[in-house]
Formats: C-alpha cells, structure tokens, sequence
C-alpha cells in the first residue's frame, strides 16, 4: 500500500467536504499525481485510515527507557549467578558476549535484588519495581529480546526505526503514515521527555523519508507546552484567524501557480499549529484532574512528579485521539553506580508506568491502548567497575543478546512471561524475540501487517520490519 | 529463480529444500505444458528499451538484480550479465518471450514466487511491454548514460567510487553539465523545463551563492542589464561577494561538526572557536583551491614554514566533543576523540563512514578494523594548543596598551591575595598528581584540575615566573572558579573570587585583546598506535602504522605523516575526494546530490544518477587545480540550473523526486537564512564577516536545559542581528528556532540536511518574539516618512522588502480588505494593541496594522523558499 492508495480511497471524500482549506480540484490533482508524496498536508497526512485487519489497539504509549536498564535486577532473576559472583566465566561462555565497554574477562555480578512472585500470574518482578509488580497480570514479560547492536545509538535506532543505521522512520512515525490519527487538533505523534537527553535524540521521532508530516512532536515540560505557542503581543485570536487566512489564501495561490506539493504541507501546518494553540493549553492543564488521580501517578511527591506528569500526560492524549505518544525517559546507563542510580530511576518510573496501565484500565481504555515499557537493550551479567577503589561505583555494561520488557493493551495476553534466558542470563535459551518481531507484533495488534505498511524510497520498498520480522503469537491475547 | 536470497533471510532451512525441490518440479513442468495465451499479450507497439524497459528494470529489478546484490547471480543493469542470466539459466530469449524465465517470474506463471517479491505485482501492461520487447529481438543498446558499458566497465569488481575518475568527452560547443543532463531526459523523452524567470533566478542565485535575497539596487541592476552577458556578470558579483565564502563555509561547517561548545555534560563555552570559522569564510571568500583548503585544516601544522593562518586552518581538529565530566578518563575520551577526527576525516574527504570499523570488520564494509586503526594513527599523535591569532588591525592597539592591562589585571588579583593562595593550592595539587592515593581530598582537585582546563596539569609544573600570560591565566581563571571546591562554599564567597572573576570580564572587555585560536601540532615524541581490541580504547592489539586503507586507490606505505595523508587526497590516482567534494557542491544547488547519499560513497549508499556528468565535474574540478568557484560558476551558468522551479503537474510526468533533473526544485530555506531574510526585511541585518558568535535571545525555559544552569546572557547592539549562521551554537542547549528548521546538532558530520515542514515551523515564525521584533521593524520602515503615502506605495514597499517583489493585482485586493478589517477591529479594540511599542509619529494603530502585513509576508512559503 503507498500514500496515494490511502489518499484516493480514504480521504478523498473527507477532503472534499471540509471547507476550512478549500483547496481547489486542481490542487488535488497535483497531490494524487505525486508518487508517494500525496500525504504532504499535515491534516490529510493524520485523516483516521482503516487498517489491514481489524485492530486489537488503536493508539500506542511507548515508555522509553532510554539507556538499557538492567533487566537482571529488573524483570529476569538469575540466582545462579550468585554461584559464580565475583568470578571470571570460563572462555569459552565469556568470549561468545558482545560488550560494548568491557572485557569477556571482567567478574560476574550477580544481582543483589530479591525477586518476588506478582500477581495471580506469579511473575517474578523486582522488588525494586513494587508498582510494577500489582500489574504483573495485565503485562506480557518478554525476557527473550534480542537486538543487533550494543551501543545506544544503534541500538535506538534499530528499536525505534528497525534498523540501526539512523536515519528511517522510526515506530510513530509508521503508526501515523498507516493509520492517521483520530485526534483533529493535536499532532498524531507526540513526544514527552524526562532525564536528561539520549543519544538516539531527535532520532527517536523523526520521520525519516516519510513526508514530514509524521514527524514526532516534542511536549514541553516548562513555559508554553509547545514552544511559541502563545499569539506575540498586540495579536488577539481574531487577528491571528485573519492572519491565517490571509497566509492560507497566498500560499494557495503560490502552489497553483507551482505546482510544490511542499506549499500544500505548509498550509496544513499552519492550519495544525492554529488548532494547537487552542487545544494544547487544556491538555497540560491537568488541574482538572481529581487528587486521587494525581496521587496514583506520584504527583504529590518530588521523586516521581516529573515523570508522573508525563505519563498523566501521555494518558490525556491517547484519550484526545492521538495515535502515538513516545515518553522517553533517560537516563539507564548504568556502567556505574548500578545501586544508587538503578533505584533512582525505579522509584522516579515504577509507580508513574504502573499507574498508567492502571489509569487505563479503569477507564476502559487499557483494551485500545497498547503500553510498551522498553530499552534500547540491556545490561550484561558482568560488572563494570570504572572506580576499584569504590565498591559501589560497580555498574554494568550494555547487554543486547537476551534482555526484557514489557507490553501491555489491546491484543496483548497479560499475565505471563514469554522467552527465557539461559541460567547465567548471557544469551536466549528459548523463544527469541528480535526487535523486528517486536514491531511486527506491535503493529499486528494495531491492525497492520508489518509486510505491508511500506513505503517506496530511492527505487525500494522499505518498511518497519526492514526484511525480518514475525509476529510473536505467544504474546497475543 | 530467487531461492539464493531467501536462505539470507533466514528461511529455516527445510522450507528451502520444499521450495527448491517444487520450484525445479514447476520449472520441468512448466516446459512441457507452456501456453502463450496464459500469459498476459505481449503488446503490439515497437518498445524502445531505454525510455521503457530499463526505467522498469531499474524501478523494480535492480535493488536485488543490480550492482549491489546480484541475488541469485543474476543482474538486470547491465546488457552482458543480463543476456548471460543467472544461477537459473537465461533470463530471457530473445524473440521468445513466452519461453523466457523473466516473464514467467514476473507474470506469476507456475512459479512459487511471484517476481518482485515486494510492493504490487507487474501490470498487464507491464509484463506484455517486456513480452513485446523480448519477442521483437530484446534490442539493448550499448548507449546511454545507464548502465555504464562494459569498456567503462573495466575493473567492475571494483565499487565505482573507488574507480579512477575519466572525463567522458563533450562535444565542441556544447554546456557539458546540460549536455549529460539532456541525453538522460531524451532517453526518458523528457524535455526539460523552460527557463525560470529573470527575477526569480536572480533570488535563487542570489540565495544560493551568498545566502541573501537581491537588494533593490541589485536588482534593478540586473533586471535592467540588457547587454550580452548579464547572467555572467551576476555571477562574477555573486562570486566576488564576500558573502560567498559565508554562505559555502555554512555548509562545511555542518560537515566537520563545527559548534561554539564542549558537548557532554558540562558543555564549556569556546569563546575561540569562531576563529576557525574565520579562516572557513576567509579561504573559500579567497579562492584557496580545495586541495590546499584541505591539506591545510588537515595538517597545517606540519606544512614547511606553516603560516599562522595555517596553524589556524588545523582548529578543523577542535571540534570534537569534549566530556569533561567528573570522573571521567580523559585517556579515554581522548580515544574517543581520536575515533571522531579519523571517522570525520573519512566521512568528510572519502565520503565513507570509515568509522564503522572501530571496533571490528564489516562484511559489506571496504575497510577492515585494522586498515581503520592504521588510518586513526595519522591523528593519533595530536596535541592541542591555543594561540595568538591575531587579526589585522588588532596587533597594534593591542601593543600600545598591553602593560597597562596587565598591570591592572594583575592589581585585581593581589587585592585578592590570589598568588600566595594559588601557589599553595597549586603546590597541594601538585602533591596529589605526584602521589595518587595519598592525599584523597587533593586527589579530586587535581583530577578536576585536569578535566576543566586545557593543559593545566602541565601548566602548574612551570614555575609561575616562566609561564606564558595564557598559561597563567588558564590556571588562575579555573583557581578561582573552582577554588570553592577545597576550601568550602563560605571560604569561597568571603574571598570574593567571584566579584574578581567579574571584574576580570570587565577589564578585558575595556582593552583590545588579540584573537586566540585553537589549533593543533604533532608531539614531539611520536607514540606508537595499537588497533584496539573491539573498539574499546583500553584494549590494545597489535601496533599499526599510518597508512591508506588498501581498498582505495592511491595507497602509499612509505610516507606516515597526516600531510602525507592530507596530499593522499589529491593523488591523481584518488578519485574520491573529487567526486565527493562536487557532489555535495551540486547538492546544495538542486536539493539532491548526483549521488542521493552525499553522505555515503560505500557499498550501502546509493549510485549516481548521472555518472558521466559527476566524473566529467570531478575532472573539471582536478583539472582547474581544484577552483571550487569554478564547479559554482559551472553549475550556475547551466541551463540546467537556470530551469524554472513553477511546474504543475511536473511530479507525475515521468521523473518523480526530480532524479533526471527536468526542472529545478524549490528548496526550504535552512534555519540560518531565515533568519538572515527576516532581518534584512526588517532593515535589521548587521554583516560581521567571519566574526564571533554571538547569542540572540532565548525562549524563556529553552537555556536551563544546559548542565550546569543557565549562562545565557544575550548579545546587545546590533550584534544581536549578525547573520543566523554566526548564532552562538551551544550544543546541549541549542537554540529551538535553529533545531526547528532542522539545523544538525553538530555531534557528528552532517552532510546534508532535512527539509522537513512542521506546524512547530508555523509557530516559530507566527509567534516567536524575535520575528515579532522583525516584522515590526518592517512595518516601521514602511510607515516611515512615507505617512501620508497611499496604500498602494506602502504594500509595494512591504512586499519589496519582505519579498523583493511587487504584490500582484490579487494581492493588492487582498491586503486592501485585509488591512480595513484590521483597521475597524483595533479602533473596536483599542486595548488589544496597548503592548506595543510606541514609536514617535507613528499611530500605534498603523504600526499594528503594518506589523500584521509584515507577519504575514513573512510567513509565506515564499518568503521561507528558495524558488
């Protein structure tokens, strides 16, 4: 399927009865008779589109963990790793591990984290993940996760655009090019940001060479929610309306007289930054929100605000229609201080994310929502120890071969774990789950089929999956 | 026909026998039970392969059946490996289509795999153009820019951009660049588009050599030139301008990841760094050839005789990321840095992304891990250094006043008792570096010491007497910032270090200091390299010695030095550089590189459109002793070029993306000449060729986002409106207007940017205070003493300023509507425009008026495109 399919079966008859462009037969010929690029008007670009099949979710949170947190003081106990703390693995396991900063030879950390059974499900969760653990049967544990890179760039890429070479369109971006967005006045793919900044970046979100259109939208946390969001001194909205107009009317006649499908996506751009300002005020106002909703996401207490909000956040905009939200939280990187800076960032997330799926669930929106919480990869087995002469500066390094994460929402079967890792936690024993399966399944619960949400660019067709990719049917409810 | 590539993507491997054993069962049967008239018909008019087959081919085929893969030893793209067909046999046989594997693969006929295998099948139509075209003969002429012939073909194990260059012949009298670009459209049957209007090539060229819009004097001095020539003359003017070199520094200065801070954590300000863009704007404004333009920021330093501009022209090394974070190895980081100057190096020069091979060898990759650490040992020897780099004129002011400064400087630090206090922290710290381990709180200072200056650990050794005055002052600046860290908030703030550091900025802002420059010199004593053991810098394998990597042509083993390495580039042998520089010099002119990946020229990036015109360039560009205005002038003066950008419909007639170059493109601006526009609309734009960054506002929120807190103290004066590209690029916290219209973040190379169209976009230009002081301004120069001036006068000189145009009929009526409504609505509400400024002699109600005119031309499409 490519754009002009989607365009000329979808949208035809929307675009022709809103009058707020008014854009001229002629222009939408210009539009349809543009291999791939017929999409460019920001409102065409997010019209609700039907899927394949028919979808399990409708919208996507994806909790980003960005850095690789450590999945075994996290979600995958490995007590036979207390046998061996302290020592070097044989060569022969150790040389097989792809390490990014140490070497095969570094000492075994076992993990000093207890483990208990959560749920009806009894899925061992952390007890550093307390909040995470009274979901444990709404969540599908994936500990057979395995990627191609252990440097985060790469491996942030590959998670979020399927392949670790930056520069395609990442998940939001495919999610929003294949079904729109139902959401009028908001961007279809929105970006919230804790921590401090990821070295996927902007990355994350970009649409690479889909049109721009589907391009991540960044929420700020301080000052106007959308920068420059506030009409400038001396204009009131009935002038900014005119102004728009006037600016609609002459961009209108500019891309009659050039025929620069780029013009048509500037004047849905404008029109979508008007309705922004009307709209995003009255998202981040959660003032609305009853205390017992801001307790549940941590409001009330400094550790988990921040990222409360966000996830509050998150919520709120999945309930206005838009399709996906990518809430990035850094920073996991725990080469050092594995305890001080790992518990850190579980009291600031575990009850905020739990209390997302909760919020969702209560709302009956859990069934149409799916919740991803994942890193770009994991952390190794073995310790990283930067500083010898502090016992606690011990970290670990990165891990990609065999690390967790969970899904949770529509189509999802919660309550069980699917994959394992062999007893030492260095590689998959059972059920690999690559990154690119992950996708496939993400978007087969959204009603998509990963083969076929392509896009044609520079003679291929390229889509999520690259050209890997199965649907994870263990995962699906 | 396709099984090769299916074991690749992990096909388990009984389904591969399964499908191997059915396929051959069909093939075998398919013979005995072939019917024509199952097949889609061949069609019945002569096909031409050129504009009809091969475009098929090449849109569908090639990506698995072309240069790159061959899957399953077939290739489409080129005549003698099609007609010799792949593992399976013959493609196709000529004159009969109905027995060719090719259309039976394509049309679904007892196949399992239907061909191609992704994105929708063959048309009818399609498959009966390739039966036609079979069965009259498969006629595949050996002309034509696509596929390269196999005489060109020479050496075809080898991946075209490590081919040497050959200058493919132009016929006499012919432009060679419209001359490559026409066969190609004739092939097609494309014909190109007409010539662009006068006026709008004249904004376009403007834009694209210098950055700036025509002023009225320019263009009614074009416009107006009737002689033989005019064109020329503009570009001789454009070419002269000293704008030139500004606006090409722009675009190399995103290549070699030019920024005004450290990155990482603490992201330390380089108040010096502008002095490299300096030498970036002087070079290319002088027409330093492109050899010497490089082999000087490559290895100026070890030029005979290197001038101090040469010593300048090395800061290409300082702009690495530098993490001076505590705790950090700086062996480590300065690894890392090594990494980035070769990879940059690579990407910038080779046009590879050599740095993959850090850490191990790629299978697609032509260099291996070790031909990367022999190539990483040219840099590997670097030391920093900052320098006087004086600019003319500022020598002799300086002279003049040093003995003075530098008595007061030094009276502000014995008021407070800053040497005795310094040379008792330095003697403590220099115990500390002595003997790690003992003195644990000094250890930490000393460290710090280390991480937070630039060779301050060296510098304490020297005796205080024997030190230069940058020396001194590198250690007694951070002494008496950092001096708080030892001795304790409260010690700190009674000493009143801070108010000193204060009155140190005020003194130096009093006198003319000299410019310094960051720069770059080989050590003394050489260290051996090692290749490091999967890329990690502490990991040490065997020794390597710099060299070429052997995939590229040109190799030397005798001569190690980074200027040998830096001359390498220009061997005649090296065909990359050429091809590489005017690439991304062509780019910039059509928004699309002859190679589409200008980024990469490896085995993953793309093939060039137009191969012969790219070598003929390359040529050119080595023949003229690398004149980098030459390749400007050439591609400028084509017809090419000059096409117009205004063509409906243009998309869909048989060159979508503009691939084939029938027209030209209209271009987003990038970030930085939208501001520089909206500023010389408003009358506003102050030219400081080459000068220092300077720091517009920013959005209130934007400037905590840096460690450490907010230092953003605005530019005041006129300095504020110095050219977008001169904007102070803080790389932890850049500004949001420069990142909204996709401006790189300057970490790694970027070799070309995004143009991507956003509603962010709309409301940075709607809303953003800065452009509200920009159309204001615009209106104010359009009311001003032109009060009692009609409508019509005012509009025309809004328009001539924003837009270097007189508005249309259309537009006349509109804004006449426009500016009655606006009008009627502030005398209704008069409140509503209380907020603005006042201005003697300008009705508050007028400005306000003129403001929303001035918005709103400068939130057109027009005004933020190049046509």
């Amino acid at each position: 399927m490519n754009a002009r399919e989607f365009f000329t079966i979808q949208t035809r008859r929307d675009f022709l009865d809103r009058s707020l462009y008014g854009l001229g037969l002629g222009v939408l010929a210009h539009l349809f008779g543009i291999e791939g690029r017929a999409a460019t008007d920001p409102a065409e670009a997010m019209v609700p589109r039907a899927a394949h099949f028919a979808p399990k979710a409708k919208n996507v949170i994806f909790l980003f963990q960005a850095g690789a947190p450590s999945q075994i003081d996290l979600y995958d106990p490995k007590p036979k790793l207390d046998e061996w703390n302290g020592k070097a693995l044989p060569e022969s396991l150790a040389k097989e591990l792809q390490l990014a900063f140490i070497q095969p030879t570094a000492k075994v950390l076992a993990s000093r984290r207890k483990f208990h059974p959560a749920g009806q499900s009894g899925l061992e969760i952390s007890e550093w993940l307390p909040h995470i653990a009274t979901i444990a049967d709404d969540i599908c544990l994936v500990r057979s996760m395995h990627g191609e890179s252990v440097n985060h760039h790469p491996g942030q890429s590959l998670l979020m655009s399927g392949s670790p070479i930056p520069g395609r369109p990442t998940l939001g971006s495919w999610v929003t090019y294949g079904l729109g967005s139902e959401s009028r006045d908001l961007p279809g793919f929105v970006v919230l940001k804790t921590g401090s900044s990821t070295q996927g970046s902007t990355g994350n979100w970009t649409n690479g060479f889909l049109p721009s259109n589907y391009q991540g939208v960044l929420l700020r946390n301080q000052g106007d929610p959308i920068l420059h969001l506030s009409n400038p001194e001396g204009v009131t909205p009935s002038m900014q309306r005119q102004d728009l107009d006037m600016i609609r009317e002459l961009n209108r006649e500019q891309l009659e007289r050039t025929g620069d499908a780029e013009i048509a996506s500037r004047i849905g751009a404008y029109e979508l930054a008007f309705r922004m300002q009307a709209e995003a005020p009255g998202l981040i106002d959660i003032a609305d929100e009853p205390e017992s909703v801001r307790d549940m996401y941590g409001l009330n207490a400094e550790e988990t605000r921040a990222y409360g909000t966000t996830c509050l956040l998150a919520r709120r905009l999945v309930e206005r229609g838009v399709r996906f939200v990518l809430n990035q939280h850094a920073q996991w990187d725990h080469h050092s201080n594995l305890d001080k800076g790992l518990s850190q960032k579980c009291r600031t997330t575990d009850q905020p994310a739990a209390a997302l799926v909760k919020d969702l669930k209560q709302r009956g929106l859990l069934d149409e929502t799916l919740v991803i919480w994942a890193g770009e990869f994991g952390r190794t087995a073995l310790a990283e120890w930067r500083n010898p002469s502090d016992p606690a500066s011990i970290g670990r390094d990165h891990h990609a071969d065999g690390f967790s994460l969970w899904v949770a929402g529509g189509g999802i079967k919660g309550g069980q774990a699917v994959g394992k890792t062999d007893e030492l936690g260095l590689t998959v024993a059972e059920d690999p789950v690559h990154i690119h399966d992950l996708q496939a399944t993400l978007l087969h619960c959204l009603g998509l089929d990963h083969e076929r949400l392509t896009y044609r660019s520079a003679g291929r067709d390229f889509r999520l999956t690259d050209v890997g990719g199965n649907v994870v049917s263990k995962m699906l409810a | 026909m396709c099984i090769g590539s299916y074991e690749s993507k992990g096909f388990p491997s009984t389904a591969i026998h399964l499908l191997r054993g059915s396929t051959l069962a069909l093939t075998v049967a398919a013979i005995g039970a072939l019917s024509a008239s199952e097949l889609p018909p061949p069609s019945s008019a002569t096909v031409d392969y050129a504009s009809q087959v091969q475009p098929l081919f090449e849109q569908r085929c090639y990506v698995c059946h072309g240069q790159a893969n061959a899957m399953n030893g077939l290739r489409l793209d080129r005549k003698a490996d099609a007609l010799a067909g792949g593992h399976s046999g013959p493609a196709f046989v000529p004159g009969d289509s109905a027995g060719s594997r090719l259309i039976h693969m394509v049309a679904g006929y007892q196949v399992k795999v239907l061909m191609p295998p992704v994105g929708e099948p063959l048309t009818t139509a399609e498959v009966g153009l390739l039966r036609a075209w079979i069965d009259q003969g498969a006629a595949w002429p050996d002309v034509g820019e696509l596929p390269l012939t196999a005489d060109e073909d020479a050496g075809a194990s080898q991946h075209w951009a490590f081919r040497p260059i050959r200058r493919p012949d132009v016929p006499p009298g012919r432009d060679p660049i419209d001359y490559f670009v026409q066969q190609r459209l004739r092939q097609a049957g494309l014909q190109p588009a007409p010539r662009a209007a006068w006026a709008e090539l004249l904004t376009r060229v403007s834009l694209d050599m210098t950055g700036l819009v025509p002023t009225v004097d320019e263009q009614r001095a074009f416009l107006s030139d009737d002689r033989e020539g005019a064109y020329q003359r503009l570009v001789d003017r454009l070419l002269a301008s000293e704008h030139f070199g500004e606006k090409q520094a722009m675009h190399w200065l995103d290549q070699v990841r030019y920024a005004d801070s450290d990155g990482y954590a603490k992201d330390y300000t380089r108040p010096h760094a502008w002095r490299y863009r300096r030498w970036v704007v002087d070079a290319l404004n002088s027409g330093m050839p492109f050899d010497r333009f490089s082999i000087e920021q490559i290895a100026g330093d070890l030029l005979p005789d290197a001038t101090l501009e040469q010593r300048v022209a090395t800061g290409f090394h300082r702009n690495t990321l530098r993490n001076r974070e505590g705790g950090v190895n700086p062996a480590q980081y300065a690894f890392d840095e090594t990494i980035d100057r070769a990879s940059t190096f690579g990407t910038v020069w080779l046009g590879l992304t050599v740095g993959c091979a850090q850490c191990h060898d790629h299978k697609y990759d032509p260099i291996s891990q070790r031909e990367f650490y022999e190539l990483f040992a040219y840099f590997d020897n670097l030391e920093e250094a900052r320098i006087y780099a004086p600019l003319q004129g500022e020598l002799g002011p300086y002279l003049r006043n040093v003995d003075e400064y530098r008595q007061k400087h030094q009276k502000i630090l014995d008021e407070y008792n800053v040497p005795a206090l310094q040379a008792d922290w330095e003697r403590n710290s220099l115990k500390a570096g002595a003997s790690p381990g003992v003195f644990l709180d000094w250890d930490l200072i000393w460290q710090e010491l280390g991480l937070n200056t630039d060779g301050g650990q060296q510098i304490v050794r020297i005796p205080p007497s024997q030190r230069t005055w940058r020396q001194a002052n590198e250690v007694t600046y951070y002494f008496l910032r950092a001096y708080g860290l030892i001795a304790g908030n409260d010690k700190y703030k009674e000493l009143g270090f801070a108010e000193a550091l204060r009155k140190i900025k005020q003194l130096n802002s009093e006198y003319p200091l000299l410019s310094e420059a960051r720069v770059v010199h080989e050590r003394m004593e050489q260290q051996p390299t090692f290749l490091r053991v999967r890329g990690s810098w502490d990991r040490p394998g065997i020794e390597v010695s710099a060299t070429t990597p052997a995939a590229l042509p040109g190799r030397s083993e005798a001569k190690p030095t980074r200027l040998d390495l830096a001359r390498w580039l220009f061997v005649p042998q090296n065909p990359l550089a050429a091809r590489v520089a005017v690439n991304r010099i062509w780019q910039e002119y059509f928004g699309r590189g002859l190679v589409a990946t200008s980024d990469d020229f490896g085995i993953q990036g793309e093939e060039p459109s137009h191969p012969r015109l790219l070598d003929w360039l390359a040529a050119e560009f080595r023949d003229s002793n690398w004149d980098i205005k030459r390749i400007h002038r050439l591609i400028v003066t084509s017809e090419t070029y000059k096409q117009s950008s205004a063509t409906p419909g243009a998309e869909s007639a048989g060159d979508p993306g503009n691939v084939l170059l029938s027209r030209q493109k209209r271009l987003r601006l990038p970030a930085e000449l939208i501001w520089d526009r909206a500023l010389l609309a408003a009358g506003l734009l102050h030219h400081d060729v080459g000068g220092p960054s300077f720091r517009p506002t920013m959005p209130e929120g934007t400037t905590g986002l840096k460690a450490g807190g907010t230092d953003w103290v605005p530019s005041s004066g006129r300095d504020r409106y110095k050219r977008g590209m001169y904007i102070q690029f803080q790389r932890t916290q850049p500004h949001p207007f420069l990142m909204n219209f996709d401006s790189p973040e300057f970490r790694t190379p970027v070799c070309r940017r995004d143009r991507s169209n956003t509603p962010l976009q709309a409301l940075n230009l709607l809303n953003d205070p800065t452009f509200a002081e920009a159309w204001r301004a615009l209106a104010l120069r359009v009311l001003t003493g032109a009060e009692s001036q009609p409508f019509r006068k005012r509009l025309e000189r809004a328009y001539q300023f924003a837009l270097g145009r007189k508005p249309t009929e259309a537009e006349f009526e509109r804004f006449s509507r426009y500016v009655s409504e606006r009008r009627d609505e502030i005398s209704a509400r008069p409140a509503a425009v209380d907020g603005l400024p006042s201005v003697e002699g300008v009705p508050r109600t007028e400005l306000a008026v003129w403001s929303g005119v001035g918005r709103v031309l400068m939130n057109l499409d027009e005004f933020v495109t190049r046509p």
